[in-house]
């Protein structure tokens, strides 16, 4: 092979690496990229409060059932239970419910809830207004702590849906568990 | 017809030791190109024992053969085999062997490179196998390496992230190759659009490679840190997504179906005009098609997710710009059936199997049109109608044109013909338990039988027996291509110069047969 071509091969070469490195990089640059784009579309934003009002106006005509459901994730030991189960409502009513969690071990850990909702179209029409997975819940050893979330349920609700569930599932927030240095909760 | 010409100097720089380390060693693009092939068809072999072994555990209701989690081990392994160690390597055989003869080069760009491409790609066969070995099993989650699975497996699931990194890299490194040697080793007068068109589906095929092989490499690489260093790309429990890494995998996964198709076009496109004499209807319009097809490829990923809670509007985004890589597909297959349009036919095995291809390809790439609306999709997601397309595309295309070209170049190849006889049965054992196999598969899917499910409700029991039948057919009729393959090495008739008198490119007008070791020292002139 002739020196002129063997260095015409290196320079496509280098070029080509080069291509093949930066789309290794691309791929990275797909997470903060998809997280921006769910950002600005407001896909998957679960923990942030509805901003649109949705009108106040109550549908008496209509009565659904919201059923109240919990998980917990990973060998945390704590548990987060809804103080109900099940609620008769209207759409458009303004819903309080709590949630309670409870964490009977020897360490602190915080948390974060995550909701989700059955069927997955009721999703966008339950409209929290407030809710205790706008933040982390950072619960000591022993401590029990009641969670209030207020929500409407949109009347533009499809008719066919009848029952929705609202259901959280708490997950540890990475690294946080210590043992029990604080002192105990007081009352 | 030009003559041949000799090339006397054919033994004149042969110092290669012999034996083993021959190939060990070697070079040569023509050996380079022998050992992906063989391997490819060792890799086949492997991939199809765990086929039939899916199949023999479908061959009734309930778990007769393995248990479950052995039996998700093969649905995993069995597609990760075919991908990226029986068809790729397949491919980059053909384009070693055929891409310099066919452009009138002496040899790859990088000899030594595409050496060590080749010889990385044992090594990660080796330990896709040993991780069914190691506790827990190898990857159960299917060859898409979905989250959370893939994050909660046992250490089976390392060993196969690691051979998806020597994978890939093998695999960019010979796109590097590839393409280098295409664009700057030319015959003098080839120009690009002078190229015979499977050299131009690899140069397109090379650069889709390069552009996502990284990317599944990233994708990997993420499970791998959320496994082992404590990050959370797609871990929810630590505000990671598992959807992410379907958005990532299926930016590679999509393109990769082309990356397999591709290339076999290519075969296809030398095979038809050949055994048609007559030249390809439609060279350019041919080319932009491939092009067109290749990037259109980048712009359709999440048709494999949508199921996953998209948007309307990015559904049917998605639907109508998958819809769209039909009509290149079509020009491809309307330019191949007007290739043969009046031409003067001839039925060797590799015009049989181009013609399966040609038949079958469009087949699946039908049903697939079915799946790629969303409303149907929702519905037959994860169903057996997933899987038939699948096989249609992959191994009654993908295969079937390997096969063509296998029966095409073998003459080339090794001076000696295969038993013509044999390899019509080969071709009709094949086409018949091929569609035993997997046409029943779109019934059951239509009917709702899940897919990667070792067990299944009474009613599939009739579709599935038949389903297993056409599967052990399928995998004995392939045993007689290996047997045809020795046949014609050992004992084969001599191969004529011209075995194939339509065949018009520089490896049969320029060069004796069987191809000498060293080719086109100097460069022949193209008109």
């Amino acid at each position: 092979m002739n020196p002129k071509l063997q260095a015409r091969n290196r320079i496509l070469l280098r070029k080509l690496s080069i291509v093949a490195i930066g789309m290794f990089g691309f791929g990275f640059a797909l997470v903060p990229l998809y997280e921006k784009i769910c950002q600005v579309t407001g896909i998957n934003q679960v923990v942030k409060a509805d901003t649109t009002v949705v009108s106040t106006q109550v549908d008496k005509s209509r009565l659904l059932t919201i059923e109240f459901d919990s998980n917990s994730r990973g060998e945390v030991g704590w548990k987060l239970e809804p103080l109900e189960r099940k609620r008769p409502v209207h759409p458009g009513e303004l819903i309080q419910v709590v949630y309670e969690l409870k964490n009977p071990t020897a360490t602190t850990v915080a948390g974060q809830a995550i909701p989700s909702y059955g069927p997955q179209i009721a999703g966008r029409y339950v409209k929290k207004l407030d809710c205790f997975c706008f933040s982390q819940q950072e619960i000591r050893a022993g401590e029990t702590r009641q969670l209030p979330v207020a929500f409407v349920i949109d009347p533009d609700l499809p008719d066919e849906v009848h029952t929705v569930t609202l259901s959280y599932t708490m997950f540890e927030v990475g690294g946080t568990r210590r043992e029990a240095a604080l002192p105990a909760p007081k009352g | 017809m030009q003559a041949v010409d000799a090339h006397g100097h054919d033994h004149a720089h042969d110092h290669a030791p012999s034996g083993i380390m021959r190939y060990v060693t070697t070079t040569n693009h023509k050996d380079i190109g022998t050992l992906y092939l063989w391997f490819s068809f060792a890799m086949f072999l492997v991939g199809g024992a765990m086929a039939l072994t899916i199949r023999a555990e479908l061959f009734q209701p309930g778990l007769q053969v393995v248990n479950p989690d052995f039996f998700n081990q093969m649905t995993t392994l069995h597609g990760l085999i075919m991908v990226f160690g029986a068809i790729m390597p397949a491919f980059v055989g053909f384009a070693n062997w055929q891409i310099p003869m066919m452009i009138g080069a002496p040899d790859m760009a990088f000899p030594r490179m595409n050496n060590w491409s080749f010889w990385l790609l044992p090594p990660a066969a080796l330990l896709l196998i040993i991780s069914m070995l190691v506790p827990g099993g190898s990857a159960a989650a299917g060859w898409t390496l979905y989250p959370p699975l893939t994050v909660q497996h046992g250490m089976g699931m390392d060993l196969v992230i690691f051979a998806i990194h020597i994978l890939g890299m093998s695999s960019i490194m010979g796109s590097i190759n590839i393409i280098t040697t295409i664009l700057n080793m030319r015959a003098p007068g080839m120009t690009l659009m002078k190229m015979p068109l499977f050299v131009w589906t690899w140069l397109i095929t090379a650069y889709l490679l390069i552009a996502v092989m990284p990317v599944l490499a990233g994708a990997v690489t993420m499970t791998l840190t959320d496994r082992h260093f404590g990050t959370h790309f797609f871990n929810a429990a630590g505000g990671g997504d598992p959807v992410l890494f379907q958005h990532i995998f299926w930016f590679f996964g999509h393109p990769e179906v082309y990356v397999i198709a591709i290339p076999a076009f290519g075969v296809v496109s030398q095979v038809l005009p050949a055994f048609s004499r007559k030249p390809l209807f439609g060279y350019t319009s041919m080319v932009y098609a491939t092009a067109s097809i290749a990037i259109l490829s980048f712009l359709v990923w999440a048709h494999h997710m949508y199921t996953v809670g998209m948007p309307v509007e990015a559904q049917l985004y998605y639907m109508f710009a998958t819809m769209l890589i039909a009509v290149p597909t079509g020009v491809k297959v309307f330019n191949w059936v007007a290739t043969m349009w009046k031409g003067s036919l001839s039925f060797e095995t590799p015009m049989l199997f181009a013609i399966g291809f040609l038949f079958l390809f469009t087949l699946g790439g039908f049903t697939c049109l079915v799946l790629a609306r969303s409303p149907v999709d929702a519905q037959l997601h994860v169903t057996y109608y997933l899987v038939a397309p699948v096989h249609y595309v992959m191994v009654a295309g993908a295969l079937f044109a390997a096969f063509a070209g296998v029966y095409f170049w073998l003459p080339k190849w090794i001076g000696k013909m295969y038993d013509e006889t044999l390899g019509q049965w080969h071709f009709w054992l094949s086409m018949i338990f091929f569609n035993v196999t997997f046409f029943v598969q779109h019934f059951l899917g239509l009917a709702g039988m899940p897919r990667r499910i070792p067990d299944y409700a009474l009613q599939f029991a009739d579709f599935n027996m038949i389903s297993s039948i056409g599967a052990f057919g399928f995998g004995l009729s392939q045993l007689l291509f290996l047997y045809i393959l020795l046949k014609a090495i050992r004992s084969g008739e001599k191969a004529p110069e011209r075995p194939w008198e339509g065949a018009d490119t520089l490896e049969w007008t320029h060069l004796p047969t069987p191809a000498p070791y060293h080719s086109f020292e100097t460069a022949p002139t193209v008109k």
